[in-house]
């Protein structure tokens, strides 16, 4: 799972062997265990070792094991040794110490929101397109927007696995009785906060709990801010992340709206957490949802009639608060051609492999897979996967990015405007404060 | 009490082995068979000592040089010196501070039930009652249970909506109560969780200070015509006195070392209202990288842990000698 450490399952992660316990602990080691050069080097010499780093845990990480372990049947020759650790901070903390510790793994999954403190730090290579295109996965094959965050200073760093942006669920038969489906069977996309409030108020009509479930407090309440202040045409940094340009009246307009929602209009619950807005959406409680594609497998096992569309226009735009899972090789002391061609092998296997990870609700950004019939045919991927076109990132600095402490600092923050027991004036000034004690704060990478 | 009297005396001829060893050391041969017993005794503990070194004294030292630079996860800033710098930046950070609060207020508002509590269930499962062994089983086994299945149970028992406590809140025509979400409430939650949670282990050791005393001291009350409560004020509380200092000190260190539950159930939320300093330590030094900071906020909340041991200890040893005197 994607979503953040509080959607994820202490016992969602793979089991824990004693070889990965050993690994993880060697990367801890960091700097202390470059004496245990040599260490790995248990696999047959005909075989190459590919060692990969992710923090997939629960349906995605099944699904990526699947991709895995086709991956391994289809390239005997390469020994994959693939490692997750837990979401978040675990592990970002782990693979930052790796690439400094001179053992870090061959490749490894990072968010592209955490590129900002990975790239400049000097942790991560930077990749030859033209050595890309070789291996199938040159810039060509990805949206130019999507390719474009890749880049640092001239020179991509990276190579998209997927776009996951925040959509709107919705359940197709409390809609339907709300009178909001169009005659093709579909959500008429509600445009303007007071539609949108409005299409909330007449589902929870019909549910008579509420409207929309959301997840009031984590990272969720920054990602419905993030997508919603871009709307008005909002920026919180200068492109260089050294300078805080947040918006008073803009931010001030979206913290109402958020506001509207939960304690105003009280179409959705001023306290509400991960598991129960999930659990609200699958028992009928509510109508809509908001949330990353990433709960779509959840409400398929749970059996809810469900769509999804992307996430409204409220402000003025389509665009919406979104992510990637890219692949980063991270920086080795030693080169070797051979390790660099089995890691760009593997990297692209699993790209044109992607269809199998769309199905965990991920837009692939891998054009090939995405404009395929087959992800055409893709439900209800393919219904949102055009909010993968105006996706926002997340701001770039060294304190911003997926579990980092922007995200912290921003969800708290707004998470007490939703929750009421903060004005938006207030929870706008505590994240503009907060804002400017990161900027002061020197970067410790 | 004077079996209490005594205690300290026994002890003390014990410690004061030179009674034992000063007749030996006075023969010449038995000089060298001490020398070389004691040479053995160095090597059996050599094995601990290096562990010991290498991994609490050596960090402890490297932690402190840590706290004296910019010192970064990423291993930066190594030798940007910055002298006090990282105390100042902690005392005037009011993020320190909340979150150093919320530690003491967590040991103040947790520390008190789970020494009474656990002393009034101690009492009932004591008594000669039917099925005794399973009110005890009951007591005690929350304390067996891993943290993150009790931040499990609990976060669902205080949901809002569906959860338990809610559910019976809402049928008895009451409003419902954000019990994590609602941040005058969400430390009382966790104080309850705790409580709930590790009262199990105070219960032991009262349960087996309670062993301790013998029957007859009851029996001659009985005699005497004293009352069961009057047994337990003059009889039970003081020969159980010795058994609460070492529950009061360790509880004190146990709640002012909280983290995992409050981590799991709260993440330290609603805005930060929960946070423990030792949140704000693993924020600070695994989140933001500043390894260097961390460590001096850690070091002063070492002090601080410091100060209230010796606090503690001082007083509490006051007293007993007033008691004994």
């Amino acid at each position: 799972m994607v979503g953040g450490p509080e959607n994820v399952p202490p016992m969602g992660g793979a089991p824990l062997t004693r070889r990965r316990l050993l690994q993880g602990a060697t990367a801890l080691a960091g700097g202390l265990a470059a004496s245990s050069a040599g260490f790995g080097t248990v696999a047959a010499q005909d075989r190459r070792e590919l060692r990969f780093w992710n923090l997939f845990g629960g349906g995605d990480g099944a699904r990526l094991q699947e991709m895995q372990a086709a991956f391994s049947t289809a390239t005997p020759d390469i020994d994959l040794e693939a490692v997750t650790f837990a979401w978040g901070p675990p592990y970002y903390t782990k693979l930052a110490m790796s690439a400094v510790g001179g053992r870090p793994p061959a490749v490894a999954v990072l968010h592209a929101s955490r590129l900002p403190s990975y790239a400049p730090a000097g942790l991560l290579e930077p990749l030859d397109p033209a050595v890309l295109t070789e291996y199938d996965i040159g810039p060509d094959k990805f949206l130019p927007e999507v390719w474009e965050g890749m880049q640092f200073e001239g020179s991509p760093y990276a190579i998209p696995l997927d776009i996951h942006p925040f959509i709107m669920y919705y359940n197709t038969e409390i809609c339907q009785q709300a009178g909001l489906l169009g005659p093709d069977g579909n959500l008429v996309r509600p445009q303007g906060p007071d539609a949108v409030i409005d299409a909330f108020r007449r589902a929870q009509a019909v549910t008579g709990e509420l409207g929309l479930t959301y997840q009031t407090n984590g990272v969720q309440p920054w990602r419905l801010f993030s997508g919603l202040y871009a709307q008005t045409g909002g920026q919180v940094l200068s492109p260089d992340g050294s300078e805080l340009i947040l918006d008073d009246v803009k931010a001030t307009q979206v913290l109402e709206f958020m506001a509207e929602l939960t304690v105003g209009s009280k179409v959705a619950a001023p306290n509400q957490d991960g598991p129960a807005s999930v659990a609200f959406f699958s028992n009928k409680s509510g109508g809509f949802h908001l949330n990353g594609g990433w709960e779509v497998t959840t409400f398929e096992t749970e059996g809810v009639p469900f769509s999804a569309v992307p996430f409204p226009n409220v402000f003025g735009t389509d665009q919406t608060w979104a992510d990637s899972h890219v692949f980063v090789l991270p920086r080795q002391p030693n080169e070797d051609p051979d390790r660099l061609d089995a890691s760009l092998r593997f990297i692209s296997f699993m790209l044109q492999n992607s269809l199998t990870w769309a199905e965990g609700g991920h837009v692939p950004s891998y054009m090939p897979v995405a404009t395929s019939p087959e992800f055409a045919a893709l439900q209800p991927q393919a219904n949102y996967a055009a909010a993968a076109e105006g996706p926002v990132y997340d701001p770039r600095a060294w304190f911003s990015g997926a579990a980092a402490p922007l995200q912290e600092e921003a969800g708290a923050a707004f998470g007490s405007v939703l929750n009421g027991q903060q004005t938006p004036q207030q929870g706008l000034a505590q994240f503009r404060a907060a804002m400017e004690d990161m900027l002061r704060t020197p970067e410790p990478l | 009490m004077a079996t209490r009297a005594t205690a300290p005396a026994v002890t003390g001829t014990r410690g004061q082995t030179p009674g034992r060893t000063a007749p030996v050391r006075r023969a010449g041969q038995g000089q060298t068979a001490s020398w070389r017993s004691s040479l053995a005794g160095v090597g059996f503990v050599i094995p601990f000592l290096v562990a010991y070194g290498l991994f609490l004294v050596w960090p402890v030292i490297q932690g402190f040089r840590m706290s004296l630079f910019n010192w970064s996860l990423t291993g930066s800033g190594t030798t940007d010196f910055l002298g006090l710098g990282n105390y100042r930046e902690a005392w005037a950070d009011p993020n320190f501070w909340s979150s150093l609060w919320h530690t003491v207020l967590f040991t103040l508002l947790s520390t008190p039930p789970l020494v009474i509590l656990s002393l009034i269930l101690a009492l009932l499962a004591n008594r000669v009652i039917p099925a005794r062994w399973l009110f005890r089983l009951a007591f005690f086994a929350p304390y067996l249970l891993p943290v993150s299945v009790v931040t499990l149970i609990w976060g669902w028992l205080y949901q809002p909506g569906f959860g338990l406590i809610n559910g019976y809140l809402t049928r008895a025509g009451l409003d419902e109560v954000g019990w994590l979400s609602d941040a005058n409430v969400a430390m009382i939650s966790i104080v309850i969780t705790t409580v709930w949670w590790t009262i199990g282990f105070n219960f032991v050791l009262y349960l087996a200070g309670l062993q301790e005393i013998s029957p007859d001291i009851y029996e001659a009350a009985a005699l005497d015509g004293a009352t069961g409560l009057e047994q337990v004020r003059s009889i039970t509380l003081p020969l159980l006195a010795r058994t609460t200092t070492l529950i009061l000190v360790l509880q004190v260190l146990a709640s002012l070392k909280v983290f995992d539950q409050i981590f799991l159930l709260t993440n330290g939320g609603p805005n930060f209202s929960t946070r423990p300093i030792i949140q704000y330590v693993y924020e600070q030094g695994f989140t933001t990288y500043r390894v260097g900071f961390a460590s001096a906020i850690s070091y002063i909340f070492f002090l601080l842990i410091i100060v209230i041991s010796l606090g503690q200890f001082a007083l509490l040893g006051r007293r007993r000698e007033r008691a004994n005197g």
